[in-house]
């Protein structure tokens, strides 16, 4: 895949050469280049999201539907009630965690579709630990702490594979997941399955008094404060440090960074790792607020949404925010178009799929118009 | 309905929902919400809960909202609670079985003027909030007369089971199914190939191919959607048994029979007795006689003789008189896990946690 090396490069700045009105003209230009890119990242997918809805509504159209209705009881079932609001909230959580996954490797490059698995196995070693753990908050730190490290070395895994033997990390994380999907079937159904459970097989339940609870005033549970807060601090990272620049470098040009002596391999490994831990820690905190125990249904194919989300983002984790909030919106509404249009399940993802072409297109804007401009000018 | 096959348990003069109807009789309609976990159109699992909704649809003072594809996620809380909040449902049919716990006990504390019926029969007296029910069919016996059928059709005398899971009501229709087989042939054996999960269509085209491989003449599954087994069946020019559903249509050669539910019965029941604000068993069960299952229509192929046996058979669960379970009986390991003389009639209790394959299976539970 081509798009994932073209995403995130940033063309390292020339160093300010001494002295002289060329070195105000270069920093001037650059700080018209740095602007320009600011308004591209919001207007380039703002238009992408804009086209999409109107190719979108021609669908509808298409199969009969007022789409005008269609949008006010999508924006009714997402955003437009308390509760159509906190339904989108809760659904945007766990996308923000796996989104993670896909979004800090692709910084590098790198297409990562493992978060399904990370997110399933976190699950299940944070279930199997959280039972032999006593106090709630002990459960509850365990069950994060083990859930997160689990889903990193899961990714992780893939990492090593793709710097030290080059195997392709897309096939690899992909394969990974029917591996992790088997391997919890295999431990609730055996080793750990609870006797109790007879016709649902599942580990033992962590206890009610264990669980994770909501955030003060809503009725959406502390899994999308984790969320806000790993994105942010995933930003950070990307944006702010040392890693993130050498991360991002590798993500631009493997040769000039190999060239510049960044630690290519150890940096793979690393971001990997990292985006794992956010996609584990999402299924600590499904079993931790949701189920109570492990099973089958952790098998949610939010590991798959949080890969849309990473690519529509971008691979920017602070741009992972909103869009976990876009598509959370269009699962709350989906459910509400099957029950007043009769539109058939698939109708959001059929939205989801045109807003991730209509994104994936729109790479080829950047950078467009205005770049052409000065030369003219000049 | 019978006493015999159905636990009562009934607190205190019904929910506060159905009281709210009995004062407000036939003005607001009663908006009924369906859950399904796949599409309703699968030819199996969802398809037999949409065929009930949509018997109730039809009845007068009745609105129903369904949605399908619902994930036993929070998704399925959020779907909850927007049916109660955005249409104004007050009766739900969430039906898939991993939705009762924690979702719908959930919901169920919080939404208290909500009525939840749950397909699972995982009801405790007690335990679970008043306002939820469950129910549930005993769909094995009518793979019993299926397996009579298919042990009176085969040729090779070889039998083929697709099953998702060796848990135990699926152990139990492998079971019941070979018992019936052996009833009328007792060379018959049941090929069981597990996939693992309950709709895994590749895996199960797959298993289909490989049993028919191996010489099986009858396959029947225990699986969501039926469809790609049955229609592999057809193409490969084997006979099949169904299952959830009728799918007769996908193999109008070789569809022998099927076990299908009857759920359009179960809810009418439900409807009319909440609209009569009367108050509605919490734990509902039933087989053949109680109309919760019932067996497909005998396909072309379907021999004289074999629809002797099986009417017969049928006859038998009508009565109340048929016990599947009965000592002596051994597993396919030759050990025996019915003691001679003992009965396990269909709510013995050692029956819902079924751990083995009888004597006649081919295959293994892990």
């Amino acid at each position: 895949m081509g798009i994932g090396v073209s995403i995130g490069v940033i063309s390292p700045v020339t160093e300010p050469s001494p002295g002289g009105a060329a070195a105000v003209v270069a920093t001037a230009e650059a700080r018209l280049a740095a602007r320009r890119r600011s308004v591209e990242a919001f207007a380039v997918p703002s238009a992408a999201i804009l086209g999409a809805l109107i190719l979108f509504g021609i669908f509808v159209a298409l199969t009969g539907r007022n789409p005008l209705a269609v949008y006010h009881e999508m924006y009714r079932g997402s955003f437009g009630t308390w509760f159509s609001f906190q339904n989108t909230l809760q659904r945007a959580a766990p996308l923000m965690l796996t989104a993670l996954a896909t979004a800090l490797p692709l910084r590098l490059g790198l297409v990562v579709l493992g978060g399904e698995g990370a997110m399933v196995l976190g699950g299940l070693a944070a279930a199997a630990v959280g039972v032999h753990l006593h106090s709630p908050m002990s459960v509850k730190v365990g069950m994060f702490v083990v859930g997160a490290l689990v889903g990193g070395a899961w990714v992780a895994g893939a990492g090593v594979l793709r710097a030290y033997r080059g195997v392709n990390e897309t096939i690899s994380t992909l394969l990974l997941n029917y591996i992790a999907i088997a391997l919890l079937n295999h431990m609730v159904e055996g080793p750990l399955r609870d006797p109790a459970s007879l016709n649902k097989p599942s580990t033992l339940p962590i206890g009610d008094d264990n669980m994770l609870g909501n955030l003060p005033g809503l009725d959406v549970h502390w899994g999308l404060a984790f969320g806000v807060a790993a994105c942010l601090l995933a930003w950070f990272l990307m944006q702010r440090t040392t890693f993130g620049f050498a991360a991002r470098m590798v993500g631009g040009n493997v040769r000039a960074a190999l060239l510049n002596g960044l630690p290519v391999r150890r940096l793979i490994v690393v971001a990997t790792f990292l985006g794992g831990l956010g996609a584990g820690l999402a299924g600590a905190v499904e079993v931790a607020a949701i189920h109570g125990t492990a099973n089958a249904s952790l098998v949610t194919g939010y590991g798959y949404t949080g890969v849309l989300v990473a690519f529509i983002a971008r691979g920017n984790p602070l741009g992972v925010v909103p869009v976990a909030l876009l598509l959370g919106g269009i699962g709350a509404s989906g459910g509400l178009l099957q029950r007043v249009f009769d539109l058939p399940d698939a109708t959001v993802n059929v939205l989801q799929g045109i807003i991730f072409l209509s994104i994936l297109f729109s790479d080829s804007l950047y950078g467009r118009r205005w770049a052409r401009k000065p030369a003219v000018a000049a | 309905m019978a006493a015999g096959a159905i636990f009562v348990a009934v607190l205190g003069g019904g929910t506060p929902g159905s009281r709210s109807h009995r004062a407000v009789a036939a003005t607001p309609p009663l908006t009924i919400g369906f859950i399904y976990v796949g599409p309703k159109s699968d030819y199996g699992y969802n398809q037999a809960h949409a065929q009930g909704a949509a018997v109730i649809a039809k009845l007068p003072g009745v609105k129903i909202r369904e949605e399908e594809m619902v994930p036993e996620t929070s998704a399925v809380q959020k779907t909850m609670e927007s049916m109660i909040n955005l249409d104004g449902a007050t009766v739900l049919f969430p039906t898939s079985f991993g939705y009762f716990d924690p979702h719908i006990l959930k919901e169920a504390a919080k939404y208290k003027n909500v009525t939840f019926l749950h397909c699972g029969g995982l009801y405790t007296e007690g335990k679970h909030p008043t306002n939820v029910g469950s129910y549930f069919g005993y769909i094995d016996e009518a793979q019993y007369v299926a397996g009579i059928v298919a042990g009176m059709s085969t040729k090779s005398n070889k039998l083929g089971f697709i099953a998702a899971k060796a848990i135990p009501q699926v152990l139990r229709n492998i079971n019941s199914y070979t018992l019936g087989a052996r009833s009328v042939n007792p060379k018959a054996t049941t090929t069981v190939i597990f996939t693992g999960d309950w709709s895994m269509p590749v895996k199960e085209a797959e298993a289909a191919n490989s049993l028919i491989d191996q010489g099986i003449d009858v396959l029947t599954m225990h699986v969501d959607s039926p469809k790609v087994i049955v229609e592999t069946a057809e193409r490969r020019g084997i006979m099949v048994t169904g299952y959830h559903a009728n799918q007769a249509a996908l193999a109008p050669k070789g569809y022998l029979t099927g076990a299908e539910w009857n759920w359009g019965k179960v809810y009418t029941d439900y409807v009319e007795m909440i609209q009569a604000g009367k108050p509605y068993p919490h734990l509902l069960r039933g087989g053949l006689k109680e109309g919760f299952v019932k067996v497909s229509p005998y396909g072309k192929m379907v021999s004289a003789a074999a629809k002797k046996k099986a009417d017969a058979a049928k006859a038998k669960f009508m009565d109340g008189k048929m016990v599947v379970y009965k000592g002596p009986l051994k597993d396919n390991t030759g050990k025996v896990v019915i003691a001679a003389g003992v009965e396990q009639k269909q709510t013995d209790i050692a029956l819902e946690k079924m751990d083995y394959l009888v004597e006649g299976v081919v295959g293994k539970t892990h």
